[in-house]
């Protein structure tokens, strides 16, 4: 079998977040060096604060500052930080319940090692020092020899307060296609169309999965296809797409390709985009270098019968 | 209406570290097709399908719509899809054989954990403004949990070690597992989670079929009828919680009828060797139990398809005759954050 393909695939998002009442004040807060917890109707105090009792349901909305000093509750010590997280340096995971609150925050604790931590130990934040208002405007905690910090007074008006994050994040991955789409990107590099004739009901699937989605059986025969083939639908795009450089209008089309029982899309050139119809004989155009056709331009065929493509709308 | 619903086959992949040579359907497709030889039903016949899977392991959105493929998804078929374990999607598939919608139902579910940091990549199912933005991974999660327990006194390094070891050595009997035998205890990944305290990461598949009532007997010489399945969350914020316990594996349990008459066999979704300790407490099992036969989520746990394993082998065990009373129990999100208990039985022999 040939050697399956592999490519890096990296997902990176910048989701734009916007906050609650509650957590707007928590956040901004945290941007003025004051830490605010939200009261329940039983009594206590949640810090971090949410919006809704996690108990009872009830909506939260009286908030309280509370101090920036505490006691870890639990710890982990992480010898190799990963990317993203709050120190470069190995440090502790800690839940630290704020003075003044009933329950606790999750946050890096910066130690010299394990032997420095442990349940019970009091500590206070170590602020950033550039602020935005988001929960890394508390850089760490720090070990912290003494009683409950004072509390700043301040209430939770604050002036130009947050309404959102932006909470960025990016994954890396190793992608593969699997057997079957590994065969027909690898026969596209020599400007061949192959698909997978199913061995039930004998449709020919391109591009191929490696599967028959009618009868949920296997596919493994090759059979090459095309290259010229016939448009079955097509659409006539109007708006430009960030970082392609194609002109609109142009017009992306479906194409059934001789001998295929499915149709692939692919963008059609050659022909003025309102002059392209339903049964139009079409054939790729590869550009030297490239892996795949760049587009399908029309063979000069007379339109085929609508009955020769008909089920493959 | 009431009606009494079995789960009437199971079958899984081997699971390996990594499967690069397959994709998601073509890992899947030899699960479903040996689930359904195993009751010589066809997917025409089936009458609901559910599957359970989560794009952020594969990368790419809706990844879930290309294994449709492996169930012969043409003409239309009903069907849904939960992005969680698969478990959970059985437990939609038994909702619906109980309007009577449906008489048999297919579920599956998978993973290929393998193809990113498996770490990283659940920091995504946290609170994204609070937690996320730190990136805490899975390990460090269930570390500080274990954590929380040493402190308490219900358990020490060497009693997790124990666990890892027992699941590795009873894991020699299931061909499935990925890691089987003696595996060193090993360095710390984050204090006091040793190597051997922490799940494989791997790929796999599962699947099982639901039937009710008569199609069930005829399907299957033994079914494992679901006496009751509950399923309950905790409170997202982990400063919340009291994280030596788990109130709503209790509560699922007892709502699912557990509590009622005792189990002979729980297989029990730990993916760290401290969530079984906690796990057994909430759930109330001694020693009389056999528990995790299998070897467990130490010794394989494909995400998304794990708790089905569980499901399925508290299922098998009833169908081979060597339980009369299993529960089976699945978990997702950090440090037994949701729990789904199902109690299952085979008719007297």
């Amino acid at each position: 079998m040939p050697e399956i393909l592999k490519a890096p695939l990296v997902v990176e998002f910048p989701f734009t977040r916007s906050l609650g009442p509650v957590q707007s004040a928590f956040l901004t807060g945290l941007r003025e060096r004051v830490v605010l917890g939200v009261t329940t109707t039983d009594g206590r105090t949640l810090v971090p604060p949410v919006e809704y009792d996690p108990v009872t349901a009830d909506d939260l909305r009286d908030l309280v500052e509370v101090a920036p000093t505490g006691t870890v509750t639990t710890w982990a010590w992480n010898h190799a930080p990963r990317r993203g997280q709050p120190l470069t340096t190995p440090f502790a995971w800690v839940l630290v319940r704020l003075d003044g609150a009933d329950t606790a925050l999750l946050h890096a604790l910066d130690a010299p090692g394990p032997d420095a931590v442990h349940t019970g130990l009091r500590v206070r934040i170590r602020w950033a020092e550039e602020r935005t208002g988001a929960i890394t405007d508390i850089a760490c905690f720090e070990p912290y020899d003494g009683g409950p910090a004072r509390l700043t007074g301040s209430t939770d008006e604050f002036a130009d307060p947050v309404g959102g994050i932006v909470a960025t994040a990016r994954l890396d991955y190793t992608y593969s296609p699997g057997r079957a789409q590994t065969a027909y990107i690898n026969s596209l590099a020599d400007r061949r169309t192959v698909g997978e004739r199913c061995p039930s009901c004998r449709k020919v699937y391109v591009p191929p999965r490696g599967a028959c989605p009618t009868c949920g059986v296997p596919t493994a025969e090759q059979v090459e296809v095309g290259p010229r083939g016939t448009v079955t639908t097509f659409c006539i795009v109007n708006i430009k797409a960030r970082n392609l450089d194609i002109e609109v209008p142009y017009v992306y089309a479906h194409i059934a390709l001789d001998g295929a029982d499915l149709a692939l899309h692919a963008r059609i050139g050659g022909i003025p985009y309102d002059q392209v119809r339903m049964g139009l004989r079409v054939e790729p155009v590869w550009t030297d270098g490239a892996r795949y056709p760049d587009h399908y331009r029309p063979t000069g065929e007379p339109d085929a019968d609508y009955d020769a493509y008909k089920e493959l709308l | 209406m009431t009606r009494d619903i079995a789960v009437v086959a199971f079958a899984q992949t081997d699971v390996l570290r990594t499967t690069d040579e397959l994709s998601e359907v073509e890992m899947l497709m030899p699960v479903l097709h040996s689930v359904l030889d195993r009751t010589g039903l066809k997917t025409a016949d089936i009458g609901f399908t559910c599957s359970g899977s989560s794009d952020y392991l594969a990368g790419r959105a809706f990844s879930f719509t290309l294994a449709l493929d492996g169930v012969g998804a043409w003409p239309p078929i009903a069907e849904s899809h939960v992005e969680m374990d698969g478990a959970w999607a059985l437990y939609e598939a038994w909702t619906k054989l109980l309007t009577g919608d449906a008489d048999t139902a297919l579920v599956y579910s998978y993973g290929k954990s393998s193809g990113g940091s498996l770490r990283d990549v659940l920091t995504r199912q946290l609170d994204p403004y609070y937690v996320a933005p730190l990136w805490p991974d899975s390990v460090a999660l269930a570390a500080l949990q274990a954590q929380a327990l040493i402190d308490a006194g219900d358990t020490d390094e060497s009693a997790l070690a124990a666990i890892g070891a027992r699941s590795r050595r009873v894991a020699t009997l299931n061909s499935h597992a990925q890691l089987r035998g003696s595996v060193p205890q090993g360095d710390y990944v984050v204090r006091p989670l040793r190597t051997g305290d922490c799940p494989p990461v791997g790929d796999g598949a599962a699947a099982v079929i639901l039937a009710a009532g008569e199609r069930a007997r005829e399907l299957c010489s033994r079914p494992a009828w679901i006496r009751g399945i509950d399923h309950r969350i905790e409170a997202h914020t982990l400063g919340v919680r009291d994280l030596t316990d788990s109130p709503s594996t209790r509560l699922a349990a007892e709502r699912a009828g557990a509590f009622e008459r005792p189990v002979d066999t729980a297989e029990l979704h730990a993916p760290f060797s401290a969530q079984e300790v906690v796990l057994r407490k909430a759930l109330r099992l001694d020693d009389s139990v056999r528990v995790n036969l299998s070897g467990g989520a130490l010794a394989a746990n494909p995400m998304m398809a794990a708790g089905l394993v569980r499901v399925g082998e508290a299922a098998a065990r009833i169908h081979r005759g060597e339980s009369d009373r299993a529960l089976a129990h699945a978990t997702s999100g950090p440090c037994l954050q949701q729990n789904l208990v199902a109690v299952l039985e085979g008719e007297p022999r």
